[in-house]
């Protein structure tokens, strides 16, 4: 069976996220950039993470990671990847895990990216801090994987330097360096964000290949809509901080329950359809300090109820498998 | 729209060149707008849409001057806009206007919005000075700010209100033609959408053009009436967006098409629609410049360059539509 087919097989999980609750201090007090989230991926499945800037979703994959620096730090749950709770690691421990059995691939990879070190060299120093290779072996296994995510002349391109390669080639030597520990749990932040479409449907078929063949879980994180449609077979839509809506792709664009996650498709120009005037939401996306109470949406949702200001609305289920926090879906 | 043309660009050119070494030799140049020939009709949106480096911006800036074109001729409602200098050229400028893509640069951090806006009158010596203000309250009204706005600063307002402020400025002095350099694309989804609404709004009210350049084939699609697109400084394939979206004609605008992902058909098997990268537009391979990468390339693809040609306006610039043998 392909994976792409839309049949959902029970599969055990390969990471769990539960109440993950991150919050940085800052001198005009607390705020919660990631609150109470909870999801969980199946093997070899992709979770798409979508929501507009500002939203928590880098946040989220950067706690999962343990990449957070002060004054942010993971205040409240539970991280599992493959049966161990990452949260209670030793940084030591973490740092085995990190780029071993769990990589990233990052949205810039000018700034991800050693300027000053070889591509080559910076694969292999990921190599040999988690396999027991020699040196030779090491570059073997890079030359490798610069192959297998398609960079020609992968030889050559070794001893080249972050700056000799052009935007989509740089961004293939990173999921090249993501993948050379065979990672079973892949998080892509916004991988292709800063490529153009034909180069992005480029990158966006060579991770699906190498996570067929690997049989790798991903979490894909974008604020494209038409990029998260095609590639997860669940969506989760944040908003504020918080979980709005998970369903599974076809579900969440065809039936979206949040007002959110339903203004957001409409507000979206899409080929084919044209209308005379896009639905907006109005106002903008409220600073982390200027959160409301209740629901994070409240200011600019059309469908606001009173209680909706003071409460929080729970993230239940409302159909087998589509959750929404919303006193008054759609 | 009707049929007075605004615009008439013939064969305009844009090199930059190369110098290199202590007597800084002229070794080559970077052919970003490599002889384009386009017509703006009044009222109309004109898209030009492209990837990265294919001279789109470039050829915004130098339709309106920003660049001086290397070559080629750029009409103005009849008058000769190229050969303009000076206070001549100044004065013709306040007719055309420009929105960048990034509102965050595109506003000086130390004038108060109240200052910006009143800049345009200011330069071009429209107004009393002490009617300049309520003209400026009325433009942030237009453009959805409230008149309170008027003393503060770039830097506490959100992207999207930036962009307002910036299209502001761009209306102040009544033009007949906006360049919309991606106005767009540094912003959010759901504020994208009040954006386009506003412009679609004022090009009503006023009456007027758009040359609209965006990478964003579905907001192009939305927003324009005609579209162009661009290749390694060349146009490729123009034609009205029913004709061009429905039925695209050359290979390189399939491709494009093809490459952006559907809203809603659920998780499927991604097909790259093109391998490669753009080559350097320093040294663009011969004949046509796509053939590197096309599909559907034959033998006299490398060898001439094929010339924009085809009826009721959509014309092609692709040799398997012409019978010419080499």
């Amino acid at each position: 069976m392909r994976f792409w087919d839309g049949v959902s097989v029970s599969t055990q999980s390969v990471i769990q996220v539960k109440n993950l609750e991150t919050t940085f201090f800052m001198k005009s007090g607390p705020f919660r950039a990631v609150n109470n989230i909870s999801y969980e991926i199946g093997q070899g499945k992709t979770l798409g993470i979508v929501g507009e800037s500002g939203c928590g979703k880098s946040v989220t994959s950067f706690s999962l990671m343990q990449l957070i620096e002060r004054p942010g730090k993971i205040t409240n749950g539970q991280v599992i990847l493959n049966g161990k709770d990452l949260l209670k690691l030793s940084e030591d421990e973490m740092q085995t895990v990190r780029g071993g059995e769990m990589a990233m691939i990052f949205q810039e990879p000018m700034t991800a990216l050693n300027p000053v070190l070889t591509i080559g060299y910076q694969i292999d120093e990921q190599i040999l801090r988690h396999k027991k290779v020699s040196p030779q072996e090491a570059k073997e296994r890079s030359i490798e994987m610069l192959k297998l995510v398609g960079i020609p002349s992968p030889e050559d391109r070794y001893s080249n330097y972050p700056h000799q390669l052009s935007g989509g080639m740089r961004q293939r030597a990173m999921i090249a360096m993501a993948l050379s520990c065979n990672p079973s749990f892949l998080i892509a932040d916004e991988p292709t964000t800063a490529l153009d479409v034909t180069i992005q449907a480029q990158i966006l078929e060579l991770i699906q290949t190498i996570q067929e063949k690997l049989n790798m879980t991903v979490q894909f994180i974008t604020h494209d809509l038409g990029v998260i449609s095609e590639i997860s077979d669940d969506v989760l839509v944040m908003y504020g901080g918080q979980a709005c809506e998970k369903a599974s792709t076809v579900e969440i664009f065809n039936n979206p329950k949040h007002p959110y996650t339903a203004a957001l498709i409409k507000s979206r120009p899409t080929l084919g359809h044209r209308v005379q005037k896009l639905t907006t939401i109005e106002g903008t996306v409220p600073a982390p300090h200027e959160l409301p109470k209740g629901c994070p949406f409240v200011n600019r949702c059309s469908r606001a109820k009173s209680e909706c200001k003071d409460n929080r609305p729970p993230f239940i289920e409302v159909q087998p498998a589509h959750f929404v926090a919303c006193f008054n879906p759609v | 729209m009707s049929n007075e043309i605004i615009l008439d660009a013939k064969n305009v050119k844009k090199y930059f060149p190369i110098k290199k070494g202590l007597l800084l030799r002229h070794v080559g140049d970077v052919k970003a707008v490599d002889d384009v020939t386009l017509t703006v009709r009044k009222g109309e949106s004109l898209g030009l849409v492209g990837e990265s480096g294919c001279g789109k911006s470039t050829l915004g800036r130098t339709l309106i001057r920003l660049y001086d074109p290397t070559a080629g001729s750029i009409q103005f409602k009849g008058e000769d806009f190229v050969a303009l200098k000076g206070e001549a050229l100044r004065l013709k400028r306040k007719n055309i206007q420009m929105i960048f893509q990034d509102p965050y640069a595109s506003l000086d951090p130390r004038m108060t919005i109240g200052q910006i806006l009143r800049q345009p009158f200011e330069i071009h010596n429209i107004l009393e000075p002490s009617q300049r203000d309520k003209k400026v309250v009325e433009l942030l009204e237009t453009v959805g700010l409230k008149a309170s706005h008027i003393n503060r600063y770039p830097h506490e307002f959100s992207g999207g209100q930036r962009q307002r402020i910036c299209i502001a400025r761009a209306i102040a002095l009544e033009p007949e033609l906006i360049i919309c350099d991606e106005p767009v694309s540094a912003l959010d989804v759901s504020i994208q959408a009040q954006i386009l609404n506003l412009l679609k709004d004022l090009q009503k009210k006023f009456n007027l053009t758009y040359i609209f350049i965006s990478h964003d084939l579905s907001v192009i699609e939305h927003f324009c009436d005609r579209v162009a697109v661009m290749y390694l400084g060349k146009i490729v394939e123009i034609g009205s967006r029913d004709e061009l979206f429905k039925s695209p004609q050359h290979p390189y605008t399939q491709a494009l098409l093809a490459a952006i992902p559907r809203i809603g058909e659920g998780k499927k098997k991604i097909k790259k629609s093109l391998t490669g990268e753009v080559p350097s537009p320093i040294n663009p391979p011969s004949g046509c410049a796509f053939h590197p990468r096309c599909s559907q390339k034959i033998d006299i693809c490398s060898k001439k360059l094929p010339q924009l040609a085809g009826s009721n306006g959509h014309q092609k610039a692709c040799w398997l539509y012409e019978s010419e043998t080499p």
